[in-house]
C-alpha cells in the first residue's frame, strides 16, 4: 500500500500554518451586553414608560443578539454561534426558573405570615369562641392518607417492577403489564377518585367517606410511577453482578434480594419518596372519597379525613379565609421539599460505595 | 474433593442458533485444562455449559451430556444452584458485589446461601481464601473497605478469593487475565498453579502463552466457516498441541497463520 497524498512536499508546510490563536472577546463581554441588556429594559420601561414584560423581553433580545453580531464581527463564525446558543441556553433556564421562582416567592410572601404555631397545632373544630383557625387536622389527614398510599402501593409496585425485570423478561404477561403501567401513569386523577369512590360504595354502600379510601385512590397514581423508577433502577444492575451470584451458587430469589436489591436499594427509595411526593398534593380523588372534615381525625377507616390540597381548596373558596389558604399551601410546599431532601440523604446513604 | 467432567456429544444453543457443536472430551481432575481459539468460537459458551450458567442466558438451552462424577448435570431432577455451588466460577471482568466489603464480598458465596458461622469460622474462611487467591497481605488492614476500592487485578484476585471461599469442586475461569496488566496476570497464573493441587480448573483464554504456561491439557475450538456452530477440534496434552499437533488447523492457529 502506497500513500502518495502524505508524500507530497508541501503537504505538511500547509497544515502547520494553521494559528492557534485568533481574535477573542474580551473575558468581560457577556456581562457587558447583559448589562447593557439590563439598561435597554430599564430604559423602555422607564423613560418610554413600556410594560415590565415587554421591556424585559426587549431587554433580553438585545442580548440575545449583541453578544453574537459582536463576536461574528471579532471572532468569527463558529465562536458566534457558540455565544448565540449558549445564550439561547441561558434564556431557556431563566424562563423555566421564573414561574418556580414567582410561584414559591409568592406562597412565602403571603403564607408565612399566617403560619405560626396556633396554625400548625390547631384544627378548624373550635372548642371555644376564641380559638385561632389551624390546619393540624389536614397535615395529619395528609401524613396518614399518604402514609397508607405508600403502604399500599410500595410493595405491589417493587414487587411488580421485580417481576417485570428479573423474570418476566418480555414475555407476553410482562409486555402487557408494562403497557398497563403506562396507560395507569396517564391516569386523570379524578378517575382514580371515582374508583375508589365507586369500589367503596359497592361495599359499604352510599356516602361512605374515610381515609382509607383517599388512600386507595392515591395508591392508584402512585404503582404506575413506583413500578417504573423500580424498574429503570433495576434494569440498570450490571447482569455482571447477578452471574457472579448464581456462579456461587445462590438462588434466584435469595440474589435478587442480596444483591440487586441491595445494589440499587438508594434509587428505588428516591423513586418511591418522589413518587409522594407527586400524590402528596392531589385534591379531585381525595374530596370525592376522603371528604371533609374540621375535626381532627386520626382513623382513617371512619368517617371524613382533610388532606392539606382539600383543605387549600376549600380555604379557598371563601373569601375570608384566602390567607389561610396560602399559609396551608406553604406547609405543603414545606412538606414536599423535605420529602424530597430525605430522599436524596437516603440516595446518598445506601448509593454503592467505591472506597478508597 | 476435585472431580473430573466428561462431556459427551454435546450441542449448545441460544434459542435456535446453534453455537457449539458435538464437544466430547474428558477434563481431568486436579489439572488444568485450557480452551483455546479465536472470538466467537463457542470457548466461553462452552465453560458456561458446564456449570449450567448458560441456561442464565434467555432460550438459550443445551442438548448432550456432562457428567461430573457419575452424575448427569443436565438430568431434569439436578438443581442448577447445587451445580453451581460445586463448580464455581470466575469471569472475565473482575465483578465484586458493590455493596459488599471485601470480607463480605469473600463470604459473599456463604452469605448468600445462608450458612449461620460463627465470628472466628468466617474470619478464618476469609483469611484462607484470601491466603489462596494471593491477596491476603495487600488486604489485611482494610478487610471492611468496599471491594470496589481496589485494582482491577486486586479485584479480580477477590473474586477468584470469592469463588473458593465456597470450596468448590471446579474452578471454571473465562477469560480471568484479559483485563489485566502482566503483573496482575503473572500473580493469577502462580495462583493457578497453587490452586491444581486441589481443584479441576478450566481456563479460556486468548493468550497462547498462557495456556501453554498453566495448562495440562488444551482444546482448540474454532468454527468450520463463518455462520458455521463452533467445534471442538483437537483435544491434547498441552505439551503435544504446542510441540506436534494432530491437526494442520491447530498448527495453523498456534502457529499465528490463522486466526
Amino acid at each position: 500500500m502506497s500513500t502518495p497524498n502524505l508524500e507530497k512536499p508541501d503537504a505538511p508546510s500547509k497544515r502547520a500554518s494553521i494559528p492557534l490563536t485568533s481574535a477573542r472577546l474580551p473575558r468581560f463581554a457577556p456581562q457587558l451586553i447583559g448589562a447593557i441588556g439590563v439598561g435597554v429594559a430599564a430604559f423602555c420601561h422607564v423613560v418610554l414608560g413600556w410594560p415590565v414584560v415587554g421591556s424585559v423581553i426587549v431587554g433580553g433580545l438585545v442580548f440575545l443578539l449583541a453578544l453574537p453580531a459582536w463576536s461574528l464581527a471579532v471572532e468569527g463564525r463558529r465562536a458566534a454561534v457558540d455565544r448565540l446558543m449558549t445564550g439561547l441556553i441561558w434564556t431557556s433556564f431563566v424562563i423555566a426558573m421564573v414561574p418556580l421562582v414567582s410561584l414559591i416567592w409568592t406562597v412565602i410572601r403571603k403564607g408565612a405570615p399566617v403560619v405560626n404555631s396556633e396554625f400548625l397545632t390547631y384544627s378548624l373544630f373550635a372548642t371555644a369562641p376564641d380559638q385561632p383557625p389551624g390546619i393540624y387536622h389536614a397535615i395529619m389527614g395528609t401524613l396518614i392518607i399518604t402514609i397508607g398510599a405508600t403502604i399500599i402501593s410500595v410493595p405491589i409496585g417493587v414487587l411488580s417492577a421485580i417481576y417485570l425485570v428479573e423474570y418476566g423478561k418480555g414475555n407476553r404477561l410482562a409486555r402487557t403489564v408494562t403497557f398497563l403501567v403506562d396507560v395507569m401513569t396517564g391516569i386523570p386523577s379524578i378517575v382514580a377518585g371515582l374508583f375508589a369512590f365507586a369500589l367503596f360504595t359497592l361495599i359499604f354502600g352510599s356516602g361512605f367517606q374515610a381515609g382509607i379510601g383517599g388512600s386507595v385512590a392515591l395508591s392508584l397514581l402512585m404503582i404506575p410511577i413506583v413500578v417504573r423508577a423500580t424498574e429503570e433502577m433495576l434494569r440498570l444492575v450490571p447482569n455482571d453482578l447477578r452471574e457472579a451470584a448464581y456462579a456461587l451458587g445462590t438462588p434466584k430469589w435469595r440474589t435478587i434480594m442480596k444483591v440487586v436489591i441491595p445494589t440499587t436499594i438508594g434509587g428505588i427509595i428516591t423513586g418511591i419518596t418522589l413518587a409522594i411526593a407527586r400524590v402528596i398534593g392531589e385534591t379531585a380523588p381525595l374530596l370525592l372519597i376522603a371528604g371533609l372534615a374540621s375535626k381532627t381525625n386520626t382513623n382513617p377507616f371512619d368517617g371524613a379525613m382533610t388532606t392539606l390540597p382539600v383543605q387549600i381548596y376549600s380555604f379557598n373558596s371563601r373569601q375570608e379565609t384566602l390567607d389561610l389558604a396560602w399559609g396551608a399551601a406553604l406547609v405543603l410546599i414545606v412538606i414536599v421539599l423535605a420529602l424530597n431532601l430525605v430522599a436524596r440523604i437516603f440516595g446518598k446513604f445506601f448509593a454503592p460505595k467505591t472506597g478508597n | 474433593m476435585a472431580k473430573s467432567i466428561d462431556v459427551s456429544d454435546l450441542d449448545i444453543y441460544y434459542g435456535d442458533f446453534l453455537a457449539v457443536q458435538g464437544v466430547n472430551m474428558t477434563i481431568k481432575a486436579r489439572s488444568v485444562t485450557a480452551f483455546i481459539g479465536p472470538s466467537g468460537c463457542g470457548k466461553s459458551t462452552f465453560l458456561r455449559s458446564l456449570n449450567r450458567m448458560h441456561e442464565v442466558i434467555p432460550g438459550a438451552r443445551v442438548e448432550g451430556k456432562v457428567v461430573v462424577d457419575g452424575q448427569s448435570l443436565y438430568d431434569p431432577s439436578v438443581d442448577p444452584v447445587a451445580v453451581r455451588r460445586q463448580i464455581g466460577m470466575v469471569f472475565q471482568r473482575p465483578n465484586p458485589f458493590p455493596t459488599m466489603s471485601i470480607y463480605d464480598n469473600v463470604l459473599a458465596g456463604n452469605r448468600l446461601n445462608s450458612k449461620r458461622m460463627k465470628r472466628n469460622e468466617a474470619d478464618e474462611i476469609v483469611e484462607k481464601s484470601l491466603r489462596g487467591a494471593n491477596l491476603w497481605n495487600e488486604v489485611k488492614d482494610r478487610l471492611g473497605k468496599p471491594g470496589m476500592g481496589l485494582s482491577g487485578g486486586q479485584q479480580q484476585r477477590l473474586c477468584i478469593a470469592r469463588a473458593i471461599a465456597v470450596e468448590p469442586q471446579v474452578l471454571l475461569m473465562d477469560e480471568p487475565c484479559s483485563a489485566l496488566d502482566p503483573i496482575s496476570t503473572s500473580a493469577i497464573e502462580d495462583l493457578i498453579h497453587e490452586l491444581k493441587s486441589d481443584y479441576t480448573i478450566v481456563i479460556v483464554t486468548h493468550n497462547m502463552q498462557q495456556a501453554a504456561r498453566v495448562s495440562d491439557e488444551t482444546g482448540f475450538f474454532n468454527l468450520k466457516a463463518t455462520g458455521e456452530p463452533g467445534h471442538l477440534v483437537e483435544f491434547n496434552p498441552t505439551k503435544k498441541m504446542f510441540s506436534n499437533p494432530d491437526d494442520p488447523a491447530t498448527e495453523a492457529y498456534i502457529s499465528g497463520r490463522f486466526g
